[in-house]
């Protein structure tokens, strides 16, 4: 099973109402994904010469202050840290690998579950109304967004393990589906130097877009190469910077439908989903074909 | 005319009130609105009724339908009128994956495209597709009839035993065990009647033929080494 969705706008300046609409599409998905929630939030730009940086510590009530002041003896942060409990947000100033090597040596308890110019990853155990009130997702203004309900299959359900994943600057996966060669794909990706937190197979699809984007390739082949690469069922929705697409597996198994009109685009494993947005009864809505990519980018 | 209103009453009090329907009332005719992509709407049907729903539908509406002529003014989730016994099913848009699949009887109607296993395993159902079907349409299909106005996908009629196939556009590619056979005047009579049975406006004489070459039925010495 498994519900994702993706909300995509348009224009260019962020969209106040972004949260509250991710926020009932991933309600719509409750029975799909009882196990845990997450969602990819890109909002304003860090900035220049910053990044943002999503922390996650096991523990609701982590003394996010004091890390702060930790931090910035160690690097100039753009701007305060943003706490949503077991979540918070950074801004620093500074090379990300130095960031993550501090945070490492330091820090060991801490998880990085996103970073780059706008992303910012939330995720934990429990049914999607729950973690969007936690995380206060209805309050979120942003561009676009990703959300994904999960029923583990592959891994322990932990919020470590839950979706989306984000394995490179701005770029992360939801997936609904299985991938059966991830463990030999992830020995090789790690030789290519990506990172892994989890044995999830998800984040091994995430780990082999952000190889192939590092080689050069843009976001649609990448997707391409995927299909000859990746092993089993998926539908994957994939948000980066200033761009969203969705592919799904040349058998097409695990349902997907797509719907846009002038101001959006959305994606959800089942039009109940979609049917919340404003506009939805006008939209042009189809199903996507199998072994097809379907890329937006705002210029 | 009964007008539901699912932003306001669930799908379970809907297909409740539809069989609790008999054989001398007289609630024939029903609309239903604000569908919003919920599921197993218009399910289980077994009383000759008229409904028209108004709307995106979820998956698996008009189900297991007998009797009963379900119309959809828009689009449908997986798994359109799964195992439908008889009587009409109809969709004004197009239909996801697993449309009527393994369907006994009745007539499914699709006016715009069916994705990926149109009639998966269908035993005696007939669909016509006014647009295109999706990959691995009429798999191990047992009979019945599946027409599709526009394109098909790859593996067409995979594993089929007894159904017939009709397609007027192209074909992406043919399943195992399907082959091409002759278009008979009656089958030109068949294909006719079925577009007139679906008001779905089609020249039947672009229509060809595909079914079962019959190679699957048994087993072949010849194949023994590779077991």
């Amino acid at each position: 099973m498994c519900g994702i969705v993706g909300l995509f706008f348009k224009r260019e300046i962020a969209t106040p109402a972004l949260g509250s609409l991710l926020a009932g599409m991933l309600s719509q998905m409750r029975e799909r994904g009882p196990d845990s929630t997450g969602f990819a939030l890109y909002g304003d730009d860090a900035p220049p010469g910053a990044f943002k940086v999503t922390l996650h510590e096991l523990g609701i009530e982590y003394d996010w202050a004091s890390l702060e002041g930790e931090l910035a003896t160690a690097f100039p942060l753009a701007c305060r840290a943003q706490p949503y409990g077991s979540h918070a947000v950074f801004t620093i100033a500074a090379d990300p690998e130095r960031v993550f090597a501090w945070i490492s040596a330091c820090h060991p308890e801490l998880d990085v579950f996103s970073f780059g110019e706008r992303i910012e990853v939330f995720k934990d155990v429990g049914l999607p109304d729950a973690v969007a009130q936690r995380f206060g997702l209805a309050q979120r203004a942003g561009t676009h967004a990703l959300g994904h309900t999960r029923m583990a299959t592959e891994s322990a359900v932990t919020t470590e393990h839950s979706h989306p994943f984000s394995t490179g600057a701005d770029l992360c996966l939801v997936h609904n589906g299985s991938l059966s060669n991830h463990n030999r794909l992830r020995q090789t990706l790690q030789r290519e130097g990506i990172r892994f937190a989890t044995d999830n197979d998800t984040e091994v699809a995430a780990g082999y877009l952000t190889w192939r984007l590092r080689q050069g390739r843009n976001l649609t082949e990448a997707l391409e190469a995927a299909l000859g690469d990746l092993d089993g069922f998926y539908t994957f929705a994939v948000g980066t910077r200033d761009g969203f697409a969705i592919l799904r597996d040349p058998i097409a198994c695990k349902p997907a439908v797509l719907a846009e009109t002038d101001d959006w685009v959305a994606m959800a494993t089942e039009y109940r989903a979609i049917a919340t947005l404003p506009g939805a009864a006008g939209a042009e809505v189809w199903e996507p074909l199998p072994a097809t990519v379907y890329s937006w980018h705002r210029q | 005319m009964i007008e539901i209103d699912l932003a306001q009453s669930s799908v379970r009090e809907l297909n409740q009130r539809l069989h609790r329907i008999g054989p001398g009332d007289n609630e024939h005719h029903w609309h239903v609105v604000n569908p919003n992509g919920a599921h197993a709407i218009a399910v289980g049907l077994t009383a000759p009724v008229h409904i028209e729903i108004r709307g995106h539908v979820g998956y698996y509406c008009a189900g297991m339908n007998a009797v009963a002529t379900v119309v959809v003014d828009g689009h449908a989730g997986t798994g359109l009128a799964e195992n439908i016994m008889s009587g009409l099913v109809r969709v004004r848009g197009n239909a996801a994956q697993s449309a009527a699949a393994s369907g006994r009887g009745g007539l499914v109607v699709i006016e715009g495209d069916a994705s990926a296993r149109c009639g998966i395993s269908m035993k005696g159902v007939t669909i016509v597709v006014g647009g295109s079907v999706g990959h691995m349409s009429a798999f191990m299909g047992q009979s019945g009839a599946l027409v599709i106005c526009g394109d098909a996908g790859h593996d067409l009629g995979d594993s089929i035993y007894e159904a017939d196939i009709f397609v007027g556009g192209k074909i992406a590619s043919l399943g195992a065990d399907c082959v091409e056979k002759e278009m008979t005047p009656a089958d030109f009579d068949r294909v006719a009647a079925l577009l007139g049975c679906a008001q779905i406006a089609a020249d039947a004489e672009r229509f060809r033929h595909y079914g079962s070459a019959r190679r699957l039925y048994n087993f072949r010495i010849d194949h023994a080494a590779e077991y």
